[in-house]
């Protein structure tokens, strides 16, 4: 009810304000079929913040991709064409975000990532419009292969989908990991069943499990392991272990590390008000998407307050500034406009009847991506 | 690699079959006795996923929520059967796809309506929770044990209801011909309704069976619908027995291969190229299954030409 409330107050105020609306902003997410629980966070914690600032001269263009490429630039023809969005955000996989961010931000639009960020975009194909407000995708990896050096894990196994993003992943912590890789298995996307690697994992020598499974694919993997009575440690990046997902993995993932750059807990301003609006509002927890989200407005506002989006080359320094406070902590943007920010070690753990993550220290500090050196801009 | 993974890796692979049998059974029963292509079959898969999930969740009871995946998926299979299915007996299979496809978009998103966009919580229940010691020192997760078993019960359940009884003999002639059983007095159109509960309680029963160990959400039911197509087409469409050797050739062919063949590969190849390859290959081998089957059997292993 109070999202439906919210929405429409949203679109009330764009529609009284359609005609004078200084700033036209066009989401493409995903809010139906599998994926939709994380599209429906962002979009949540990006009105969430809109709303908040007061502002009614920003009209929000909401459009849903259903995880499918040919829709999502469908969409953005639509919002680009007949809309005419100044900005474009919202998409959430990385094989959309390759098909819509460079063509958008090639026609003028900017575009800020709030989730995806393929390492293509960061490296060679980088642009001065595109802005990623969440991570390169190698980042939480990397961040967790230091802590690993430095918590005595030597022997891992590790595990992800078959495409590209799994083996971005694998390739991010393999890149810091000092230790020795036990296995390396890649699983069929989409993939539900584990036992055959979980049999693996048994039978090898391995002191801990690192895996990269989005989605439903870690639910069905971490209560799968969890009845196997496999003793390993099982950490990974936080994609497998956000809010939306472990109330369905329950207390099967206590106990495992993970690593993200923001968390509930985390001790910095404006996130405990960001959690208690969030929670209030939505009548659910936010996850790290809704946090994305909402710093990506953050990061929105701030910049119209110093400049016009009429004005390219001023909002584009504007935005470069990124002079708002992250609800992740300090955040900045790389050259290649990426973020440059710290990344944690998060634990799962329940507080009450709730299983959710808490923060045990930091994996990496300013952490930034690998790719900068290739982007000239 | 050692004696005793092999044997797991075996199991798993049984049990993997016998849970695919349980999705094929009601798609091959349907083809074979109404002649209906069901694409919808997945969401039946899904409502007893939810059902069992939703009624867990306030009971605690896992039997009860078993119960109600069997209730739920049969329901949702009579009201599709009565409302949609019944005037497509007559349309050729194409307008079948069309109509069964759009069941499954309208089921996904009434799911999304009702529960929401975020998967469910369904666990294994406590008395089946963690892993047993079997003969020879293998440790294996109790409750896949338990889907071996509930498989075979209704394997063998399956069986005896299409051997020994009436409404058996009925089905069986309905499969032959099915003007003919109409000209003897049977009420054909009860008969189609009730196979096709039957088939989707089954397909529910495997949701809910399967929901515990899996994630439990919407569009959960699709790529087990795929996997369910290859089992029915290896098998012979049509064929309760061919389904069942075709899913536990399916469930061997997939587990042993995605175990198996990178380690083959490992032998005349360096490591990373041999994961890569026989990942690559493990993910195609029941595809290659499907197509050898087929080209030495047009019909399927068990098919009527």
């Amino acid at each position: 009810m109070k999202l439906k409330s919210l929405a429409a107050a949203v679109c009330a105020a764009a529609l009284a304000t359609a005609a004078q609306a200084e700033m036209k902003v066009g989401m493409i997410t995903t809010l139906s079929g599998g994926g939709a629980g994380l599209g429906i966070d962002v979009r949540d914690g990006f009105l969430l913040a809109i709303a908040q600032s007061g502002r009614d001269d920003v009209e929000v263009v909401i459009e849903d991709d259903q995880r499918k490429p040919e829709l999502a630039v469908q969409a953005a023809d639509k919002l680009i064409q007949s809309e005419k969005v100044d900005v474009m955000t919202g998409i959430i996989w990385s094989n959309l975000a390759l098909a819509v961010a460079p063509a958008a931000a090639a026609q003028g639009k900017f575009y800020l990532s709030p989730n995806a960020g393929p390492s293509q975009l960061a490296g060679r194909g980088c642009h001065e419009n595109y802005f990623n407000v969440s991570w390169q995708n190698d980042a939480f990896n990397e961040a967790a292969a230091v802590w690993a050096n430095e918590n005595g894990i030597e022997n891992v196994f590790l595990m992800a989908p078959n495409y590209p993003a799994g083996q971005d992943m694998i390739a991010g912590f393999k890149r810091f990991f000092e230790g020795t890789v036990a296995a390396e298995v890649y699983t069929k996307l989409g993939q539900t069943d584990y036992a055959a690697e979980i049999a693996q994992m048994r039978a090898s020598d391995a002191d801990t499990i690192y895996f990269f499974l989005p989605g439903g694919m870690g639910i069905s993997f971490m209560k799968q392991f969890a009845g196997s009575g496999v003793e390993k440690t099982v950490m990974g990046p936080a994609f497998s272990f956000d809010q939306g997902i472990l109330g369905a993995i329950g207390e099967a993932a206590l106990g495992v590390k993970n690593t993200a750059h923001w968390s509930k807990d985390l001790d910095v301003p404006g996130n405990a008000e960001f959690v208690a609006s969030f929670t209030e509002t939505f009548g659910r927890l936010p996850s790290l998407y809704a946090a994305q989200g909402f710093d990506t407005a953050l990061l929105l506002l701030s910049a119209m307050e110093k400049a016009d989006v009429k004005d390219a080359d001023a909002f584009r320094a504007a935005l470069r500034e990124a002079d708002f406070q992250s609800v992740r902590g300090d955040f900045a943007f790389g050259p290649n406009h990426h973020p440059v920010q710290d990344i944690y070690m998060r634990e799962v753990v329940k507080e009450g009847d709730v299983v959710t993550n808490r923060v045990i220290g930091v994996a990496a500090t300013d952490h930034t991506d690998a790719y900068a050196g290739d982007c000239k801009m | 690699m050692s004696t005793v993974l092999l044997i797991e890796q075996l199991l798993n692979g049984v049990q993997f079959g016998l849970m695919l049998f349980l999705m094929a059974a009601g798609l091959t029963l349907i083809f074979g006795v109404m002649g209906i292509i069901n694409l919808a079959h997945g969401s039946l898969y899904m409502v007893g996923a939810f059902a069992a999930a939703g009624v867990a969740a306030a009971t605690g009871s896992f039997t009860l929520a078993l119960i109600a995946s069997l209730a739920a998926a049969a329901a949702a299979g009579a009201l599709v059967e009565l409302t949609v299915i019944r005037r497509l007996y007559a349309r050729d299979h194409l307008d079948q796809v069309l109509a069964t496809f759009a069941l499954i978009l309208i089921f996904s998103e009434g799911t999304r309506w009702v529960f929401g966009s975020f998967p469910l919580f369904l666990d294994v229940p406590a008395a089946l929770a963690g892993p047993v010691t079997l003969p020879g020192g293998i440790q294996y997760p109790l409750y896949r044990l338990f889907i071996i078993v509930a498989g075979l019960v209704v394997a063998a359940g399956l069986f005896l209801l299409i051997s020994r009884t009436r409404i058996g003999i009925r089905i069986r002639a309905g499969e032959a011909d099915r003007e003919m059983i109409a000209a003897l007095g049977v009420d054909i159109s009860r008969l189609y309704t009730l196979v096709f509960a039957l088939g989707a309680a089954l397909a529910g029963l495997a949701g809910a069976l399967v929901g515990a160990i899996q994630s439990v959400q919407v569009g959960m039911g699709e790529p087990v619908l795929i996997l369910a197509f290859v089992v029915i087409v290896i098998g012979g469409i049509g064929s309760i027995r061919g389904a069942f050797v075709g899913a536990l050739l399916v469930g061997l062919t997939d587990t042993l291969g995605r175990f198996l063949l990178p380690v083959i590969f490992r032998a005349f190849m360096d490591p990373s190229a041999a994961t890569s390859a026989g990942s690559a290959l493990a993910s195609m081998l029941i595809y290659i299954l499907m197509a050898a089957v087929l080209v030495a059997r047009p019909t399927g292993l068990f098919g009527k030409a």
